[in-house]
């Protein structure tokens, strides 16, 4: 393989290989961005990846008062799945049980499109009857009362097709510490990218996974290749100077959204340095074949 | 490209109806052939070129000058442009308009708003009486849009209203929001006697209170609700003293318990 070097850092001329998926978009209100983030950070834990969480979820970004529907401390919040059907069923959940029970939370569409998901047409069942409809400048809202006043929810919120999942940029560093460092400053980097979130704790995956398992039912196995620990005794992608790696999971509303937080997460580690930081940065795909769309490293250079 | 504009000769004898000078129904016609259409009432022709000057513009925008109370049906099912009426008009004034936007610089007569689906309905001075409200035998008043009421409104606005928002800058007569199914509706000054008699559903809020409200109703305290927020917001840019009262806290009444009982008076506090 080819590799490039840009201030130090080598980057494989490789690509990483992401799938289409569905997605939707929230806004989540508090009387303080400490609940607002609170009901966020509830809703979109355990939403690491869509094998084994169903979605995966995560917050996009903070929004001010001014940018809120209810003027009130805002989080926009994405979820990514598979399936429409799937993506339904996560988000009906995960409003009911996180951010239903919030206090003083409020949840409103933070996406626009054609294709509908229920929000608070799913969720009004839990006033008894005594939820209300209410229609104000063609947005249609339910208030179900709930012990703190009421809990306002947007009826629906919309669905994409154009999102993009499983984007990456996989970072290998001469110990843990400089890959670690590599790794948050691109992963801060990508949290500044709107319209994508990185799903994996802190936005960081240390357990970059191979489809398949030896072990029968098992869909997906450590990722033998990148275990530092293996090198020797395993078909290994490391080199010898490599003592950890780490991997940073990019899903975006679009695909346009994905390829600039992998660049924003590349310019970061070149900027951070070999010394301080990643000396090697690469891409997991599974030979192209797989999924449409690819994001080539040598087009995403700083 | 200027309005389309009706100049009203001299108050008709009778009283016309207004319905076809929308502009869905006006546009692509000569200034011979909207001259021909007829607004009479009774036995006499009166045809638009009888009754108005016409000087030809852009159809979807439409402006009556020195209009009066016998111009009735005005803004008749309008599905979109602009409506400009300088004057008073007469009854049903955006009667089943679904979309565009009416404006009375005058008063209206009663029954303004009628069955109402979509638009904006601003009237500038006072209306009459059952403003939204259905004509006899009808199962539902409004069933969406806006409506702004500068001035007073007479008894019974907003009867058997089902969706949509009313904003009433003035007073309102007896019986604001009797028989609502749901929608929401605004008095910024003193409502009359009995708001909300036999509602099922809706919100009516009344920024100075009312004269008498009925004991069908029970008061669940004084709240600053997020919903009044967004309702707040949703009609700042058309009324800021609606938006101003909405954000205040309000006292909730629900009601009306004679009926189903899901509805809700709130009213404001006196400052």
């Amino acid at each position: 393989m080819r590799v490039l070097t840009v201030k130090g850092v080598r980057i494989d001329d490789t690509f990483a290989e992401a799938f289409g998926m569905r997605a939707t978009a929230l806004t989540i209100t508090a009387d303080t961005a400490r609940w607002a983030r609170q009901a966020a950070v509830t809703m979109t834990g355990f939403a690491t990846s869509v094998i084994g969480c169903g979605c995966e979820a995560g917050i996009d970004c903070e929004l001010t008062a001014k940018r809120t529907p209810d003027r009130r401390p805002g989080v926009r919040v994405l979820l990514f799945a598979t399936s429409t059907t799937e993506l339904q069923k996560q988000l009906q959940a995960r409003v009911g049980q996180c951010v239903l029970t919030s206090p003083g939370s409020a949840c409103y569409a933070g996406i626009e499109g054609e294709e509908a998901l229920k929000l608070g047409n799913a969720l009004r069942y839990f006033g008894d009857g005594w939820q209300v409809s209410k229609r104000f400048g063609g947005k249609h809202y339910w208030r179900i009362p709930v012990m703190d006043g009421e809990f306002v929810c947007e009826a629906t919120t919309a669905v994409t097709k154009k999102a993009v999942g499983g984007g990456n940029l996989i970072i290998i560093g001469r110990t843990s510490e400089t890959t670690r460092a590599a790794a948050e400053a691109a992963a801060t980097a990508i949290a500044r990218v709107p319209d994508v979130i990185a799903p994996f704790p802190g936005g960081i995956a240390r357990s970059g996974s191979k489809v398949g398992s030896k072990y029968k039912g098992v869909l997906a196995s450590t990722n033998d290749a990148y275990c530092p620990t293996l090198r020797g005794a395993v078909t290994t992608s490391l080199d010898a100077d490599a003592g950890a790696v780490l991997e940073i999971v990019i899903d975006g509303l679009t695909s346009e959204a994905v390829a600039a937080a992998m660049r924003a997460g590349i310019a970061a580690i070149v900027k951070l340095g070999p010394k301080r930081g990643a000396t090697r940065i690469s891409a997991g795909n599974y030979g192209g074949k797989l999924g449409p769309h690819h994001y080539h490293l040598r087009d995403l250079l700083p | 490209m200027k309005p389309l504009t009706l100049i009203l000769r001299q108050r008709p004898e009778q009283r016309l109806d207004l319905s076809p000078l929308v502009p869905h129904l006006i546009s692509g016609r000569s200034i011979a052939e909207i001259e021909r259409l007829e607004l009479q009432t009774t036995r006499w022709r009166a045809s638009v070129g009888d009754v108005f000057r016409l000087r030809m513009g852009d159809p979807e925008r439409v402006r009556i000058e020195g209009s009066c109370d016998r111009l009735d049906r005005i803004g008749y099912a309008m599905t979109g442009g602009e409506v400009f009426v300088d004057g008073d008009v007469g009854t049903q004034a955006g009667r089943l308009m679904s979309g565009g936007s009416l404006t009375i610089g005058g008063n209206t007569g009663p029954w303004a708003a009628s069955g109402m689906k979509g638009g904006l309905l601003e009237i500038r001075g006072a209306t009459g009486a059952f403003l939204a409200a259905p004509l006899a035998g009808e199962m539902a008043g409004m069933r969406g849009g806006l409506v702004i009421v500068c001035g007073r409104a007479g008894e019974r606005a907003g009867d058997r209203m089902r969706r949509g928002t009313i904003v009433i800058e003035g007073e309102a007569g007896a019986y604001a929001g009797s028989r609502m199914i749901a929608g929401s509706l605004f008095v910024a000054k003193k409502a009359g006697p009995l708001p909300g008699y036999l509602m099922k559903r809706g919100s009516i809020v009344l920024g100075a209170g009312c004269e008498a409200i009925s004991p069908t109703f029970v008061d669940c305290g004084s709240h600053e609700l997020l919903a009044m927020r967004l309702w707040a917001g949703f009609v700042h840019s058309y009324s800021k003293k609606a938006a101003t009262l909405l954000r205040r806290p309000l006292q909730r009444l629900a009601g009306d318990m004679a009926v189903l009982g899901k509805g809700e008076i709130f009213i404001g506090s006196p400052n």
